[in-house]
């Protein structure tokens, strides 16, 4: 298999290219005039401030937000993302910083809700359900046991396993992460690294927002920075050092156009 | 994720015979304070107050504010709330009493009594109902107007839309056909009955064999089985010791009598006969059994209750919350409806003031059930015991003899008591 890298020098179509997305909320640019593209296998970091728009920015490709202006193709062919809906159709898949979970559920119908499986009678199967959140949560949190109480007497680790088992679970080709260990603790964080370079392994490509330039340093082939609703720029991680990528994002300049 | 804290080696602790049956605590302590009150209730009328005919009287009317405490429960577990219940009923009631008594026969021309006449009469009042819970979900829904101030608004609108209707007459006498669902005019018997509860018990017993045979296809932990089977007893028992109840009330001799009159026959001399199980009660064991059956198995009562768990979340799911409310709305206004046909047979007409303060009456049978009003959270069958409850102590207090402001002062305390009750009980259950 090719590298994202590969993949990007021979022109090939990227597996997420969205253009010049702009979306403003009462007046102000929330983003504006923002591009970003994705290959598979490859993990895209976002950096920035708080409030820089690299959330708002990644709601537009999950289905949260409509964006105002701007296109999205996915494998080269556009695409209109109206509602979460039509991200998951196209198999993007998110993990919100809140999770998103419904807390007075317990993990098989969360993992499962808005896709429930259901009987021949068009009921709630919850056995079945039950039956593939076991499955999943064996591969992805084998001490993970309490399946029938609701997701609100979890810990942390636990709730958090839950989203992302939900994101995994359908086979997603683009992954979206919203700060996935802002609330873990140092073994859980370790947990989701490990997990982030076996599903980009996979050919997954992965959409990484995240406060810690070490960890993106870490795990992200390429990391964009945005500040004030735009594009301060995209970089090689190879390229770059840590100090880079902190100076892009307070000072909001790039480093390469700082060189020439 | 790996969470070796809050997980600990699971300790062998002793798990007592009670534990073991995992019964719902809480349906449990409300089913215990339900006997309690009857008990007491018993004890301070010598002796009247368990007698056939008042459980019989007791049922029929609890049964109006029953059937809509059901969908007062997705209602209030969806985060909303419906002021309106009442004053629908009563809008619902008037459209049913004009077309069985004038629009029908008069503008028809249906000779009364005509089959069609009860049939068109309940379908056009269901119509009326859905469409004015779904109107008001709409609103809720679409425009985003607080649900506390739509119904406040429909409280209003709908009180007065039936008393335009009628000129705030009463109207009756209604359609011999339609007092079937009233209560003592519609009766299934003694032996129907008793069919009735063989049939219920099968059902009963099936459901819960079927429940563990599921658990054990997919290889999860099951209760033991006697203590599966001490339950289905437990239920069983239930359900014939309620209708061998109905079934001992029997039809006072004159009545009989007259019924036997009314045939052209003579009736033998000492026959007893039993009134057996309301129709009305028949109509809401359906609804309920419905309701639960949406609640737990069908997308509509995942959704309704993921969105009261969090509505953000059931949105990024994928979740049409909007339209989610304006079916809910519509269900709600639906079954205030099928409420009417009940009340308003009960009575045997349609009088102005019907369900007046009925919309607090199947609030506080909701809550009183262990419906969190922050949303979530909520039983059917916890509503229906909150709706007797509710009626068992105020005919109970009648009954003792208590003077009528102390009645409603009693039954407001009760409420209050009960949510913090229920608070407590969450609170030390350690869920939120």
């Amino acid at each position: 298999m090719q590298t994202a890298k590969e993949l990007r020098a021979a022109g090939a179509p990227p597996l997420v290219d969205m253009k010049d997305i702009s979306i403003a909320f009462g007046g102000i640019k929330a983003v504006d005039k923002v591009s970003i593209d994705l290959y598979p296998g490859e993990v895209v970091g976002l950096l920035g401030h708080n409030g820089a728009g690299k959330s708002t920015l990644i709601k537009v490709l999950s289905g949260a937000y409509q964006k105002d202006a701007g296109e999205i193709f996915i494998d080269g062919e556009r695409v209109e993302i109206h509602n979460p809906r039509d991200a998951r159709n196209n198999n993007i898949e998110t993990i919100y910083q809140t999770l998103a979970l419904a807390d007075n559920l317990d993990a098989a119908s969360n993992l499962f809700l808005g896709r429930e499986l259901v009987t021949p009678l068009g009921f709630i199967d919850d056995s079945a359900m039950e039956a593939e959140c076991r499955k999943i949560m064996a591969r992805l949190n084998p001490n993970f046991q309490k399946f029938n109480e609701p997701v609100s007497a979890l810990s942390g680790g636990q709730r958090q396993s839950v989203a992302i088992a939900r994101a995994v679970y359908f086979n997603a080709r683009i992954l979206i992460m919203d700060e996935p260990t802002a609330a873990l603790g140092p073994m859980e964080t370790q947990m989701v690294a490990d997990l982030i370079l076996k599903l980009k392994a996979q050919g997954i490509g992965i959409f990484l927002i995240d406060h810690d330039v070490h960890s993106v340093m870490q795990l992200c082939d390429r990391a964009c920075v945005m500040k004030n609703g735009q594009t301060v720029g995209t970089v090689d991680i190879e390229d770059v050092t840590d100090d880079d990528l902190l100076s892009m994002i307070i000072l909001g300049k790039n480093p390469k156009e700082k060189k020439a | 994720m790996t969470d070796t804290t809050s997980q600990p080696i699971p300790i062998k602790t002793e798990v007592s015979m009670f534990q073991k049956l995992e019964l719902d605590t809480r349906l449990l302590g409300m089913i215990g304070a339900f006997v309690i009150l009857c008990i007491g209730f018993n004890i301070m009328t010598d002796g009247r107050f368990l007698t056939p005919r008042n459980v019989f009287n007791l049922t029929i009317q609890s049964v109006s504010v029953a059937i809509m405490a059901c969908g007062m429960v997705f209602v209030i577990v969806n985060r909303h709330i419906d002021l309106s219940v009442g004053a629908l009923l009563a809008t619902t009631s008037a459209v049913m009493a004009m077309m069985q008594t004038q629009i029908l026969p008069n503008t028809f021309g249906l000779e009364l009594g005509h089959p069609m006449i009860w049939i068109l009469a309940i379908v056009s009042g269901l119509i009326v109902g859905t469409s004015i819970g779904a109107f008001q979900g709409w609103l809720v829904g679409y425009l985003t107007i607080p649900a506390f101030i739509v119904t406040l608004g429909g409280f209003l609108i709908w009180r007065n839309v039936a008393w335009y209707l009628t000129s705030g007459q009463t109207i009756g006498p209604l359609d011999k056909n339609f007092l079937v669902f009233g209560g003592t005019n519609g009766t299934l018997g003694v032996t129907y009955s008793w069919i009735f509860a063989a049939i219920a018990a099968a059902m009963a017993l099936y459901g819960i064999s079927r429940a563990r045979r599921g658990k054990i296809a997919h290889g999860f932990p099951v209760k033991p089985f006697w203590a599966e089977a001490t339950l289905a007893i437990a239920t069983i028992a239930a359900i014939f010791g309620f209708i061998w109840t109905l079934n001992s009330y029997a039809i006072p001799s004159r009545r009989l009598a007259r019924m036997f009159e009314a045939r052209g026959e003579v009736m033998p001399e000492g026959l007893v006969v039993g009134y057996g199980l309301p129709v009305s009660v028949l109509i809401l064991i359906v609804v309920a059994v419905a309701m639960t059956i949406i609640a737990r198995s069908t997308r509509l009562g995942r959704y309704i209750f993921a969105t009261g768990g969090n509505p953000d979340a059931a949105e990024l799911s994928g979740i049409n919350t909007r339209f989610l409310t304006v079916k809910i709305f519509a269900l709600m206004g639906f079954l205030c409806a099928l409420s009417a046909v009940v009340a308003s047979a009960r009575l045997a007409n349609h009088s102005n003031d019907l369900g007046t303060l009925d919309e607090l009456r199947v609030i506080a049978a909701a809550v009183i059930g262990g419906t969190a009003l922050a949303g979530g959270f909520g039983t059917i069958y916890g509503a229906i015991l909150g709706a007797f409850i509710m009626q068992a102590l105020q005919s109970g207090m009648a009954m003792v003899g208590v003077d009528a402001p102390f009645q409603n002062i009693v039954v407001g305390t009760v409420l209050v008591l009960a949510v913090l009750l229920d608070i407590v009980y969450r609170k030390r259950l350690g869920a939120k």
